[in-house]
């Protein structure tokens, strides 16, 4: 329960951040630290070189881009994003999902980047950024790229980011008026991992629909079957059973609290009570 | 022969008082405190950031002090029980978790106040659900958590002007 030895740098630029994970192949970035610490104290993570990107005050930013994307600095740790005056009017699910995103203590230091560089399949932030069709900017030695949110999750923990590449900010659409945001999330205790959860995210005349589920697969994942089900939808509650049917086109898994068959059954009442939010 | 541990010296107060040390990289800063400072108020229950016993107050915010290395303090203000109790901030608390029999065991009590502390000084108000919110990374397993609850709705009541 302690972590294995390891050596340790807390560089002050990115540059220098990138250049020691490039220079050593068991080199592991280390952000707020809610999940790679608890992972090095069980020894399911126990890198050679830890580089501490807590200094990267160049990636702690929240901010409007004129051509209507919401970016958000890898290290913008989630009591700070929670705080910020305009969230609820940039994007209103993330101001929805945050208060369910783990314990106070959790949030003070956890970030944004840590998040989403894990995809834990559990987790709110990765689940949001599939249902706002979200972009990630990763940089590595040869330059930034940018990852549509739907080629990002690769697999369960598995991204499209490559060694010695580092998260250094995601990008979502800023929402637009009359836009329809809604969000279910069902736990055991307040602030748990999900056990299911949904994120619904539709244009106001349901003709664009985007719904994306966590804490019941190998990953994040959206349900096409349902997206269908609740295009252009116009009230009729018919729908939503259909929408909730078609959720069989995701493969659930069961964990140690709930089988398979359990999440598939969660999963619904989640979609149901995110969509009927998103209807008002 | 594997190498030697890499090591760093940090500099940072606690409680207040100024501390410098040299301390191996690995070395979770809930140890530091209580191996190395001999403060040991705050507790070491599951080192996976789930119990919430080792939680204290870093640059003015509750944090889980195993998930966070003694290195990675270095620069830091850290307050832990010890300190909070000789300061007399948040006396009327204690007093309160006294009065309301809001500990019986009282391992989680230390990480408990901390967390407390933290929303009646935020500003929080006497809504059980949003203390309860609050309080909900930190494990109690002898009061069921009412009595706490009882003891940060009278501290919030005491303290409204």
């Amino acid at each position: 329960m302690k972590a294995a030895d390891f050596r340790y740098v807390r560089p002050k630029t990115l540059e220098a951040a990138l250049s020691y994970l490039a220079g050593e192949a068991d080199a592991m970035p280390l952000a707020g630290g809610q999940s790679l610490m608890p992972m090095m104290n069980f020894r399911l993570a126990a890198p050679e070189l830890l580089v501490d990107l807590n200094d990267l005050s160049e990636l702690d930013y929240v901010s409007a881009s004129p051509d209507g994307w919401l970016e958000i600095g890898a290290m913008t740790r989630y009591r700070t994003l929670s705080a910020h005056p305009h969230l609820p009017c940039y994007a209103p699910l993330i101001a929805k999902a945050l208060p369910h995103v783990a314990h106070a203590a959790i949030r003070n230091r956890g970030t944004v980047g840590g998040s989403i560089a894990l995809a834990d399949p559990a987790a709110e932030l990765p689940a949001i950024l599939l249902a706002l069709a979200g972009e990630v900017v990763l940089q590595g030695p040869s330059g930034e790229r940018v990852v549509e949110a739907d080629d990002y999750v690769l697999g369960p923990y598995m991204t499209a980011r490559e060694d010695g590449e580092l998260v250094t900010k995601v990008r979502i659409p800023l929402a637009k008026d009359g836009d329809r945001f809604g969000f279910c999330e069902l736990t055991r205790r307040h602030g748990d991992y999900a056990m299911a959860g949904c994120f619904v995210a539709a244009s106001h005349d349901f003709e664009a629909v985007r719904i994306a589920l966590f804490g019941v697969a190998d990953r994040p994942v959206r349900s096409f079957g349902a997206e269908v089900a609740l295009q252009g939808h116009r009230g009729d509650d018919a729908d939503l059973e259909k929408a909730v049917a078609a959720l069989t086109d995701v493969e659930m898994m069961g964990d140690v609290h709930n089988t398979a068959d359990t999440k598939q059954h969660l999963a619904g009442v989640a979609l149901k009570r995110a969509f009927l939010e998103a209807r008002g | 022969m594997s190498p030697a541990p890499d090591r760093h010296t940090i500099s940072l107060t606690v409680n207040g008082e100024a501390v410098s040390e040299d301390v191996p990289a690995r070395l979770n800063l809930v140890d530091f405190l209580r191996g190395t400072l001999c403060l040991t108020g705050s507790h070491v229950g599951c080192e996976h950031g789930v119990c919430g016993a080792c939680t204290i107050e870093v640059d003015g915010v509750s944090v889980r002090s195993c998930l966070m290395l003694a290195v990675q303090a270095d620069g830091t203000a850290v307050w832990t029980i010890e300190g909070l109790a000789e300061s007399g901030r948040g006396a009327d608390l204690r007093a309160a978790f006294l009065a309301r029999n809001a500990l019986q065991c009282g391992f989680c009590t230390p990480g408990m106040l901390v967390s407390a502390l933290e929303y009646v000084e935020a500003g929080g108000t006497a809504d059980r659900s949003a203390i309860r919110e609050h309080i909900s990374g930190n494990y109690c397993r002898c009061t069921g958590y009412q009595a706490i609850v009882d003891a940060v709705c009278d501290v919030i009541e005491g303290r409204a002007p």
